[in-house]
């Protein structure tokens, strides 16, 4: 098979690279060139692309396939980075992977691959793919603790039918590291990637403010209750299950209070003590099904954020609407703009993100 | 799979005689600047080399500075013409002199890639003395630019005229003198000598202040051992060019650009005889060159960025060439194209094509 391969320059999509290679496919490297590396840690004068591009290149030409580098700048910012601010000034809590891989990564690449007369798309992402009754499958990896199925919900359908994830029964990143190793990549040592590739620094807060600078306005922050107990320095800076950050707000006499609504219009952080913060209920939109579409409820288990271990829940979908509501088994912590993410067992049956309950600006524009 | 390199503008193959020279010149122990028999001999290769290259250019040889390449040769222009005057770049100058002078107002071209005459008129009136700088020919497009009238322009207004000759060297017959360019850039590796040398030919009397202290080589004007080997592959490369043979490649580009069935930019213009820039909207030029390449065809896209990554296409911007620009692409061929260089781009073309009806 001819096969486009997404390298990032990392351990482990050079080594799907390898592996492929080795199993006799044609394979083409890819590297998205996703923002100004130079610009993102403010070092002048530093080259545009970061040390990761130059890794691809490396393994790359140790392989003997060839690599492309592609410029998705412009891509990545109109649809990632522009949206991880827009998020948090609306009060959310964006996950920019899941959004880069919906865009840059699975529509783009399987569309260049297809451009390419290339079989298949191969990332190196912890995920299986399972070829069941009904086509292909998304599935938990076999190393529980490296799963980014969670990061994939917005895969389609067609999408999921043409790549491969050929990490998804590897049991530890060990394994990997030693195939790394064995294949003679240089790479094999290097550090995980850590935080959001574009911020570098994880001053997160920084960028949303030039972008968004409404989001990092200062205003109050109130208790469920309705009083007042602080203040702070922007909206962005918050997150929904947040305990920190909260100076003076951060306790009601000897009660922990934690972060519970972001009311962006207003510029109001509300707070509660932590039996406040649980929902029992989640709605979800923009949702990415891998299954037919459920037209009973559907009981089944989700998880409402990336580290965390599927639950019980029970999906109503209503398909007029478009609208996923989630009746979690026990209460749980739901951030708006997080992924909420179906499971049966190990496999992912579809995903959406999480909507901001209306509780939080009710018409007297006060916590309910 | 044999491939078909269509790529001289980013890199001419090298010329054997080019490579003959360079390998003599491996042998030749001294240092250019001693003052021994070994050195005298180093040296004067060096000087052969430096008349040569002043006799292309219709220069003097003690006017010619040897640098690592054009976009030294570039800067150095700039920073030795461009000294207390207003510099002025041409809109489709390559990145060399785009990227050093970043704040320069930009002189527009005409939707055929030319440069807008008027519009040079206009701006060189209104303002202090300047410093021009134009490319002859475009390395995107192949599009001359209309020199003799530019270089009258600049002397009316007394403004410094510095030429990015890189492209047309070879390619083009140019009359330098009566030009009269008060500096000419050029670089060995795209006229088939190796790659790392290039020269600033500057006028009599110019003076040109380094661009770094240390070495007084090149009379003060470039410090650093001379790259000898290079130098003597650049000199025999010159030496090697064929101006007919280049116009002969004007044949298998216009089968090129007839069979391809694409727009070509600057196509009313006259261009160099080896360049066409083909429009294929609606598919990438970087998925273009990706799929070419598979395909075991050379070709580009834009100046190549040292990440390797594709961008849109400036100069195609700036002729307003718009969504075009980032579906066009660079077909050059070398000095030693083979007879059916257009057949067999073609061929591969043609699936191009075909994957955009699907």
């Amino acid at each position: 098979m001819r096969i486009l391969v997404a390298m990032s320059g990392g351990v482990d999509s050079s080594v799907v690279a390898g592996l492929l290679k080795e199993q006799g496919h044609e394979v083409i490297g890819a590297t998205l060139q996703l923002y100004d590396h130079g610009a993102a840690v403010q070092k002048k004068g530093a080259c545009c692309a970061g040390q990761d591009i130059h890794d691809a290149r490396n393994v790359a030409d140790r392989l003997g396939i060839p690599h492309y580098v592609l410029d998705r700048e412009s891509r990545f910012r109109d649809a990632v980075i522009e949206d991880f601010a827009a998020s948090y000034a609306r009060g959310e809590t964006p996950i920019p992977c899941v959004r880069c891989n919906q865009t840059v990564k699975f529509q783009d690449l399987v569309m260049l691959a297809h451009d390419l007369g290339a079989d298949a798309l191969a990332t190196g992402h912890y995920a299986r793919r399972v070829e069941g009754s009904d086509g292909a499958e998304l599935r938990r990896a076999a190393d529980l603790t490296r799963d980014q199925s969670y990061f994939l919900f917005a895969t389609t359908a067609e999408q999921l039918a043409f790549t491969r994830f050929p990490l998804g029964d590897y049991r530890t990143k060990a394994e990997v590291r030693a195939e790394a190793v064995r294949l003679g990549l240089a790479v094999a040592e290097k550090p995980d990637s850590q935080d959001i590739c574009f911020v570098p620094e994880g001053r997160y807060h920084e960028l949303v403010g030039r972008l968004r600078p409404e989001a990092g306005e200062p205003g109050v922050i109130e208790h469920a209750d309705g009083r007042v107990l602080g203040t702070h320095h922007g909206i962005g800076r918050y997150t929904v299950g947040q305990g920190r950050g909260l100076g003076s707000a951060s306790r009601d006499g000897e009660t922990p209070l934690y972060v519970t609504g972001l009311d962006a219009s207003r510029r109001r952080v509300i707070v509660a003590p932590r039996s406040g913060l649980a929902d029992t209920e989640v709605l979800v939109g923009e949702v990415n099904w891998l299954i037919p579409p459920p037209e009973a409820p559907l009981a089944c288990q989700v998880k409402l954020r990336a580290r965390e271990m599927p639950q019980p829940a029970t999906a109503f979908w209503d398909a007029e609407a478009a609208m996923l509501r989630v009746v979690l088994g026990e209460p749980a912590i739901a951030a708006p703009g997080q992924g909420c993410v179906l499971y049966d067992g190990d496999r992912v049956l579809g995903g959406g993100f999480i909507r901001r309950p209306q509780r939080v600006v009710d018409s007297a524009g006060r916590a309910a | 799979m044999s491939r078909l390199y269509l790529d001289a503008n980013a890199s001419e193959p090298l010329r054997p005689a080019a490579r003959a020279a360079m390998l003599a010149a491996l042998d030749v122990a001294g240092n250019p600047s001693s003052v021994h028999a070994e050195g005298r001999m180093a040296r004067k290769l060096l000087e052969e080399a430096r008349g040569t290259v002043a006799r292309h250019l219709q220069g003097r040889a003690q006017d010619v500075v040897f640098t690592s390449g054009a976009t030294e040769a570039n800067a150095l222009a700039l920073h030795a013409l461009g000294r207390n005057r207003r510099v002025l770049v041409g809109a489709t100058e390559h990145p060399a002199i785009l990227q050093a002078v970043p704040e320069a107002p930009r002189l527009p071209v005409a939707m055929d890639g030319r440069l807008d005459l008027a519009a040079l008129d206009a701006m060189l009136g209104a303002g202090p003395p300047s410093l021009v700088c134009l490319m002859a020919a475009n390395n995107e497009t192949g599009v001359l630019h209309p020199l003799m009238e530019a270089a009258g322009l600049c002397r009316r207004h007394g403004a410094l005229l510095h030429v990015d000759a890189v492209q047309v060297l070879g390619r083009v017959a140019m009359d330098w003198a009566a030009i009269g360019a008060d500096s000419i850039a050029i670089s060995a590796h795209k006229i088939g000598g190796p790659k790392g040398v290039g020269a600033l030919l500057v006028k009599p009397g110019a003076d040109v202040a380094p661009l770094w202290r240390g070495g007084g080589q090149e009379r003060g004007r470039r410090g650093g051992t001379e790259a000898l080997p290079a130098i003597a592959g650049f000199a025999a490369a010159l030496d090697d060019l064929n101006l007919e043979a280049a116009r002969k490649l004007g044949a298998l580009r216009d089968a090129i650009e007839q069979g391809a069935g694409a727009a070509t930019a600057g196509r009313g213009a006259p261009r160099l005889p080896n360049t066409a820039c083909l429009m294929l909207p609606g598919l990438k030029a970087e998925t273009q060159v990706i799929a070419l390449d598979l395909m075991g065809i050379a070709v580009s896209a834009g100046a190549a960025c040292s990440s390797g990554k594709v961008a849109a296409s400036a100069t195609l911007q700036a002729m307003g060439l718009g969504e075009a620009a980032a579906c066009a692409i660079r077909v050059s061929l070398p000095w030693n194209a083979p007879a059916d260089a257009a057949e067999g781009f073609l061929a591969a073309y043609s699936q191009l094509h075909a994957r955009l009806r699907r």
